[in-house]
């Protein structure tokens, strides 16, 4: 006896499915040719075909392959990987707070996380990568509970408005305690300076190997969460009537969003938008699962982050400008559309 | 039982005048203060001067020698002055947004005004490297307006806005200026990007007598047109149907306040870059000494910013005596806290 299927069900069926896996292949191919642009393209013009050449067969006695292979592939790994944390972080926080304006950037755990990493620096010296990355985590985290605990005192309890701007008072607040001790070492701690503004340049690749292991860590846990988040961001008290344990679950969360932001920041600085953007514009076509908004989170905050370091690399060819500033460029006319329609 | 306020009325003039019991009280103390904190910040530096050195020195006395005399009047004077006018400026302005936008929480700085003026600075240190000190404040007043004007646009709907709304706007208005900021510094000569690095981080370190005389004027004029419509702001803050009913024309004194505030924290910032949150704390604590009406608010808050980012500046030397600590830093480490308590207290975020 076959089961019989409504029309509506169907087109539900495909939608949540098959169209979903269609739109992911094709996200992982624009990511796939975003790479591929950012990586030929720079001072010395390659052809895409010699950069597949130098990724598929590598020849160390060709200077292109070596430019690729050395210079440019540590860039646009990094590229990726950092914008496809940051803006999953940012949809973890979204859906644990149901909040459109929450991000790694305004609530703070970007400047905690590097207000972390440079007092580490500042007694214990320099610091392995791999070690670097827990401390920005450990500050991220710390940070973030903050900032919810801060938010939440009050008699109106928690609000989406309380939390953005505690968020962003903290983050103006530790901003300020890193830049006060950037004045007092100022020679000590000259090279994170440019860290400070958010940058992609001038990781070595085994530096880059070990954010990445962090960063995937991070975005295999926070995928596997997809549904408890989905859950959750019905709310409290119907996740709880689901039979949520409710605490746990956003603790996971909180987890997963603090190591993938504070691995990213330990690598590349605090990039701000990208957590906020990228999951908010997924939303606009994926409004309830959070395991596809995570899925595709990733894919776009990777392509978004190596286009935005493509055009700051265009306008400033000597690679002195940012990617942070680029992608606050186009992020911050976002987040006022934001605050202007979907804020009462 | 006594009376809780001084009437005042001058009929050739056609003028009345109410003031709280507790105003000239607060305010002389407050001179006072100000005073005190003004000879500490000359006397006691790096290099402490004794207080009997320091009066020949300040007094050109002819027994007080050379070295004195040019650590006093050009080195700690003008900046201690340059100080206390930008807090006075900042304070003004704060109370005056914060009664015209009837919001607790705005501020200059908060609502992204402090912003806006810094990013034309930048743009007229990078670009126009001609432009001599005293065009500083105009182009500042500019940048700061133009963001006003901006804020007010996409804040406002249909003549209304809700408090927090209007500082989410200046929070994302301010990211976008200060990415636009960091994209000048990217593109400027270094020598040029230099200068506006060291003007931006917000503090009055080696400013001179020509700063002084640049910003004067500014508050000169505004802050008394400040207290000229400060009847305005009270009638504004019983909310606008109320103040349409006393028969205010609305839309033009709220021009005219976000003028005035828009000229003393643009001239503020121009002279010392930006210092944060004194414009957010002056009005509150003097709202707390001298309660809610504006005319006596306004001198009060006034007083109170100069003297915050006086002790500011004079600690950040004290304190950090082998580097050069903007004061900014220390009024955003004293501002946050005070603004995440008035956050928390808020009835309506």
């Amino acid at each position: 006896m076959t089961r019989r299927v409504s029309p509506q069900r169907a087109v539900a069926r495909f939608d949540s499915g098959y169209l979903h896996i269609a739109g992911f292949g094709i996200g992982v191919c624009v990511v796939f040719v975003c790479a591929i642009a950012s990586l030929s393209w720079g001072a010395a013009s390659i052809s895409p075909a010699t950069t597949i050449d130098a990724l598929l067969h590598f020849d160390p006695t060709l200077r292109e392959h070596l430019i690729i292979r050395t210079v440019r592939l540590p860039r646009v790994l990094l590229g990726a990987a950092v914008g496809a944390a940051l803006a999953v972080a940012g949809g973890i926080m979204q859906g644990l707070t149901r909040n459109p304006l929450a991000s790694p950037g305004i609530l703070g755990v970007n400047a905690g996380a590097s207000l972390a990493v440079v007092l580490t620096t500042l007694w214990v010296g320099g610091l392995s990568p791999s070690i670097a990355a827990g401390v920005a985590s450990l500050g991220a985290g710390i940070s973030a509970i903050a900032v919810y605990t801060i938010a939440s005192l009050g008699n109106r309890g928690i609000t989406p408005i309380k939390l953005t701007l505690a968020g962003a008072m903290v983050a103006a607040l530790l901003s300020a305690a890193v830049s006060g001790m950037l004045v007092v070492n100022q020679r000590t701690l000259d090279d994170i300076r440019f860290w400070l503004a958010g940058s992609l340049v001038g990781q070595d690749l085994q530096t880059i190997v070990q954010s990445l292991v962090g960063i995937g860590v991070g975005l295999t846990f926070a995928l596997a969460l997809g549904k408890a988040i989905t859950v959750l961001s019905l709310g409290d008290d119907l996740a709880r009537s689901l039979g949520q344990a409710t605490g746990r679950v956003k603790g996971m969360a909180l987890l997963a969003a603090a190591l993938l932001a504070g691995s990213a920041v330990s690598v590349a600085g605090p990039i701000g938008f990208v957590g906020l953007v990228v999951p908010n514009a997924v939303r606009l076509f994926i409004k309830v699962d959070y395991r596809w908004i995570l899925a595709y989170s990733a894919l776009f905050g990777a392509s978004l982050l190596l286009l935005a370091d493509m055009a700051a690399r265009m306008l400033v060819p000597s690679g002195e400008l940012p990617v942070g500033t680029i992608v606050a460029l186009l992020g911050a006319p976002f987040f006022i559309y934001l605050v202007r329609w979907k804020v009462q | 039982m006594a009376s809780n306020w001084i009437e005042m009325r001058w009929h050739w003039l056609s003028v009345s005048l109410r003031v709280d019991r507790r105003a000239p009280t607060v305010v002389m103390c407050l001179l006072g203060l100000v005073a005190v904190v003004i000879v500490l910040s000359t006397v006691w530096g790096t290099d402490t001067l004794s207080l009997s050195d320091a009066t020949q020195a300040l007094f050109r006395l002819s027994s007080s020698n050379s070295a004195n005399q040019f650590v006093v009047w050009t080195l700690r004077m003008p900046r201690t002055l340059a100080a206390l006018l930008v807090g006075m400026g900042l304070g003004t302005a704060g109370t005056v947004l914060q009664g015209l936008t009837r919001n607790p929480l705005a501020a200059p700085g908060i609502i992204g005004i402090n912003a806006g003026a810094s990013l034309a600075v930048v743009l007229s240190i990078v670009l126009l490297p001609t432009l001599p000190v005293g065009g500083l404040p105009l182009v500042a007043f500019v940048g700061s307006l133009l963001m006003a004007a901006a804020i007010y646009m996409l804040a406002w709907d249909r003549l209304h806005t809700s408090p927090v709304r209007l500082i989410l706007i200046g929070i994302g208005l301010s990211l976008v200026a200060a990415a636009l900021t960091s994209l000048l510094l990217a593109f400027g000569g270094i020598n040029r990007v230099s200068l506006a690095l060291v003007w931006l981080v917000g503090s009055v370190y080696g400013r001179n007598w020509g700063h002084i005389v640049a910003l004067l004027p500014w508050l000169g004029v505004f802050i008394p047109l400040a207290l000229v419509f400060a009847q305005d702001l009270n009638v504004l803050s019983l909310g606008e149907p109320a103040a349409r009913g006393l028969g205010l024309r609305i839309q033009r004194s709220r021009t005219v306040l976000l003028l005035i505030a828009a000229a003393l924290s643009g001239a503020s910032v121009a002279t010392a870059g930006t210092i944060g949150f004194v414009g957010l704390i002056a009005p509150h604590l003097a709202r707390r000494l001298v309660g809610p009406a504006h005319f006596e608010l306004i001198p009060t808050a006034a007083l109170l910013g100069g003297l915050l980012v006086l002790t500011a500046d004079w600690l950040s030397r004290v304190l950090f005596p082998s580097v050069e600590m903007p004061c900014g830093i220390l009024t955003v480490g004293l501002g946050v806290p005070y603004f995440l308590y008035l956050l928390v207290r808020s009835p309506t975020a």
